[in-house]
């Protein structure tokens, strides 16, 4: 039944956000610490292949793989909800330390990504 | 008789909101992904057209309403602030973990947990500075302000715990807001330039943004295949940068000013 995969989906969901939620409060932080992360290796856990805990149907799979799909989707509802006049409204001072900030993560990346790993033989 | 017909249709799509906003976004993407087709020859991903287009309604929204949920503010578009909301996004993240690659994540392991702690300091530290440049002395506006470059939800948490003026809040939740929006536009632009091209650099990438709408959207117009892995990784940031900033980078701050 296709409402398998949904309600595994929204297991792990809500298993990952009641984690993070108590992570948050025994550290003393009003947040939610890695809900969303702990869910999402949890659903991996559950369904991957080599541990196969649970054998999914190829019906049940399309549970999950639909919710997957409506990501993008719900991306750009996400989008179109954004406070963009609260972001350009603000005057230049938030503006550039939001960009600068953005500017100085990007330049990071490649010296991460390379300093996480072996070089690779192919470019 | 043309009045009541434009009264029915609002409030139909008024009170089915959610259903509204799948056609919303379903003409969005395929206008998008015709223009790509077309003016871009699939050059630029339809996704990314799409989400900047998004961006342009919010902006259009914004202006009409004055609110703070672009389009959404207009009342026949109330549902994509359901659909495009964190519980629909968060929910559509996780399901992006199905199928991802466990190795990749256990191999990255410690590499993606120092990314997010380098990248909320590394965003901290800008925004500090550049409130400083811009005459900011008070370590507790500086400190709000930088966590406020780290996301949005970082800056009104230190901001509250510090007790920093609601101005300056409001500064910090700008620059957050600020980085988000940038990520979105900015990484199918930046992608190659940085070798965001494998769920190695996607985790580290996840961990250096954190901005979770900020990287969802990103990585959706970039590769659509490295949205769990640096989705993965964002997810860990807020909260660190919750605990972070009001208390250890906050000392720091008040020690050096």
């Amino acid at each position: 039944m296709i409402v398998y995969g949904v309600a595994i989906l929204a297991a792990c969901y809500l298993v990952g956000v009641v984690a993070g939620d108590l992570i948050g409060s025994l550290i003393g932080v009003n947040a939610n610490v890695g809900g969303v992360g702990i869910a999402m290796l949890l659903l991996i856990l559950i369904t991957s292949k080599s541990s196969a805990r649970i054998e999914l149907g190829e019906i049940t799979r399309s549970g999950i793989t639909f919710w997957s799909a409506m990501y993008i989707p719900i991306v750009i509802a996400m989008a179109a909800k954004q406070n963009v006049i609260g972001a350009l409204s603000s005057g230049w001072m938030a503006i550039i330390a939001g960009t600068l900030a953005v500017v100085a993560s990007f330049a990071m990346i490649p010296v991460l990504a390379k300093v996480g790993r072996k070089p690779e033989l192919h470019r | 008789m043309l009045t009541d017909l434009t009264e029915i249709f609002a409030s139909v799509f008024t009170r089915n909101g959610l259903i509204t906003a799948f056609i919303f976004v379903g003409l969005i993407l395929a206008a998008s992904n015709w223009l790509s087709k077309t003016l871009t020859k699939g050059q630029i991903h339809g996704s990314a057209i799409a989400i900047t287009i998004g961006l342009i309604l919010a902006y259009i929204g914004g202006t009409m309403t004055q609110g703070s949920n672009g389009i959404a503010d207009i009342t026949i578009f109330s549902g994509v602030a359901v659909l495009g909301g964190a519980m629909f996004r968060d929910f559509a993240i996780v399901a992006t973990a199905f199928g991802a690659d466990l190795k990749t994540l256990k191999d990255a392991g410690w590499m993606a947990g120092a990314s997010v702690i380098i990248g909320v300091v590394l965003s901290f530290v800008v925004g500090v500075l550049v409130a400083y440049v811009a005459g900011y002395t008070d370590p507790v506006a500086l400190t709000t302000i930088g966590a406020g470059a780290a996301t949005y939800i970082v800056g009104p948490v230190t901001g509250t715990a510090l007790g920093a003026d609601s101005d300056v809040v409001a500064l910090s939740v700008a620059a957050g807001l600020t980085k988000s929006i940038l990520v979105m536009i900015a990484t199918p632009l930046v992608a190659g330039r940085i070798g965001l091209n494998n769920p190695h650099s996607a985790l580290i990438y996840g961990g250096l943004m954190g901005t979770t709408s900020g990287v969802a959207a990103g990585l959706a117009a970039t590769d659509p295949k490295l949205v769990p892995y640096g989705a993965m990784t964002a997810t860990f940031y807020t909260g660190v940068g919750c605990l972070l900033a009001p208390s250890v980078l906050y000392f720091l701050v008040y020690q050096l000013i």
